[in-house]
């Protein structure tokens, strides 16, 4: 057996081996790499920048437990700019399982900037209903979610009655921007369709990079006015708000291991080629 | 009869009313009540499917199907997260009781520090991340295994994958600085024009599929029973 068979032939566990040390190694050594900002990335930073001390903005944090790695550095990293800008934020998931992580960065940020539950932030929990829920939070938050995560009224948290002019806040328009961090269905199409256009929401998006091509018409349409595509917004974010984190971080991990699968692809090939000839040209 | 007629005119009435909502403010309150009631009907769907789920898995343990020791574990996972975060809060609710503890942690609740959080984050999170992150090495093997450039499009698969990969990481500019640009020029021309194209035309489609809903044409969501 010829190297250029033994090779096309390798056991998967010694490409999963070297997937695991090409992940692992920048982590371990702290390697940092520069991280260049998109286009995309700064419509992001400048939509949270354009807000005020007092604004209120609306957070659908849309992802549960399987895009934690991806778009937690993310949320945390938008927390930590909406919190040091003072805005205030009203946070709530359409996923199942997606509560208690939004609670845990919530719990991060929060004490960092001395911000104090129901004053500066509320967590309204989740609700089933998908689309439904969104049309329904354009109309009345309060029908949707007549109680918090904790199970308190709505009316009882002071942050809920200080909307434009002191009015209470009671429907999506009654904030100033719709931040959702989404990995899949429901998300930021669903969002922009249902809620972008028809309660004229300014909105941004942060999801997973395997749904940020799917997004890029939105950007260009104008209909989100910044997107942040997997960890690698996350970094340019970070970058941004001068805050590197766990996006920053990853990102020397993910350009390993992008090379390393890069590179299985070009030898993947080289030696299959090769063989087909060399077989081909003994028979 | 009944059984296909009902459903496809209230499918019909309701498909119009939410349309006259849009147009007439005063069908307002009327649309915001069926919305009320989608998600009602909705979480009750939930009810169903947890319902569904337990009775498929519990034939799969008595019937000693294939792969049967998972179900355990999921109709133990689901009866001991609903318990702790759905019956137990209620029964609490009812006896008025005060605070009900297992060790330091609370067992009435899913906030912070109960038994259902701790479950949550010391369980699923840890599974479901591993779950997503396996996919990492899958791609890896499936990259040199399986991805051949056999036909002119998969040469240009590859050479749009590869030059998106590595363009859209630092290492990228390391390399060269003119990747991060072409890997811009990709994702907003070629591939953005694809993806409206498929966009635009997903829309025609579902208009075209809500207009036949909406004439009583469209019967393809009753089923074939």
């Amino acid at each position: 057996m010829s190297l250029t068979q033994r090779i096309e032939a390798l056991d998967r566990r010694w490409i999963f081996l070297l997937m695991l040390f090409s992940m692992s190694f920048p982590l371990i050594v702290h390697i940092r790499l520069p991280v260049r900002t998109s286009p995309e990335a700064r419509g992001f930073y400048e939509s949270i920048e354009a807000l005020h001390a007092g604004d209120v903005v609306y957070l659908a944090s849309d992802y549960d437990p399987g895009g934690k790695a991806e778009l937690e550095p993310m949320l945390l990293a938008v927390l930590d700019h909406l919190f040091r800008k003072d805005v205030k934020i009203v946070g709530a998931t359409l996923w199942p399982a997606g509560s208690p992580l939004l609670e845990r960065a919530y719990k991060t940020v929060a004490p960092k900037y001395n911000k104090t539950y129901g004053v500066d932030y509320v967590h309204l929990g989740f609700k089933e209903g998908k689309e439904n829920v969104m049309v329904q939070l354009g109309k009345s938050i309060r029908e949707v979610f007549p109680v918090d995560y904790y199970g308190t009224k709505l009316d009882s948290l002071p942050l809920m009655h200080s909307g434009f002019n002191g009015n209470p806040i009671d429907k999506l328009g009654d904030t100033k921007l719709l931040v959702n961090i989404s990995i899949g269905y429901p998300g930021t199409k669903e969002w922009v369709q249902q809620v972008r256009g028809r309660f004229q929401m300014k909105m941004i998006s942060g999801c997973a990079a395997v749904s940020a091509p799917e997004y890029f018409p939105y950007v260009q349409s104008g209909q989100l006015s910044g997107l942040l595509g997997g960890l690698a917004g996350a970094a340019e974010y970070e970058q941004l708000i001068g805050r590197p984190g766990w996006g920053v971080t990853g990102m020397a991990a993910q350009s390993l291991s992008h090379v390393t699968i890069v590179l299985l692809i070009l030898v993947g090939n080289f030696v299959y080629f090769w063989n087909r000839r060399k077989g081909a040209a003994r028979s | 009869m009944l059984r296909r007629e009902i459903p496809i005119f209230l499918a019909v009435m309701v498909g119009w009313f939410m349309v006259g909502e849009f147009f007439f403010p005063w069908a307002e309150p009327g649309g915001t009540e069926v919305q009320q009631m989608a998600v009602i009907i909705t979480a009750a769907g939930v009810i169903l499917g947890v319902a569904n789920v337990i009775r498929i898995n519990l034939l799969k343990v008595s019937r000693r199907q294939k792969d049967w020791q998972y179900s355990i574990f999921l109709l133990v996972g689901l009866i001991v997260m609903g318990f702790l975060g759905t019956v137990l809060p209620i029964v609490h609710a009812a006896v008025k009781g005060g605070a009900w503890t297992l060790g330091s942690l609370n067992l009435v609740g899913i906030t912070d520090g109960t038994v259902f959080d701790r479950l949550y984050n010391r369980i699923y999170v840890p599974l479901s991340a591993t779950m997503y992150g396996l996919l990492a090495f899958y791609i890896a093997s499936a990259a040199f295994r399986a991805f051949r450039v056999r036909s002119t499009e998969a040469a240009l698969l590859a050479a749009a994958a590869i030059i998106v990969m590595i363009g859209r990481v630092p290492l990228g500019e390391k390399i060269w600085d003119g990747i991060p640009l072409l890997t811009d020029w990709i994702m907003n021309v070629p591939q953005l024009a694809a993806k409206r194209a498929i966009l635009i035309g997903a829309a025609l489609g579902g208009i075209a599929t809500g207009l036949k809903i909406l004439l009583g044409i469209e019967r393809n969501f009753l089923g074939s029973d």
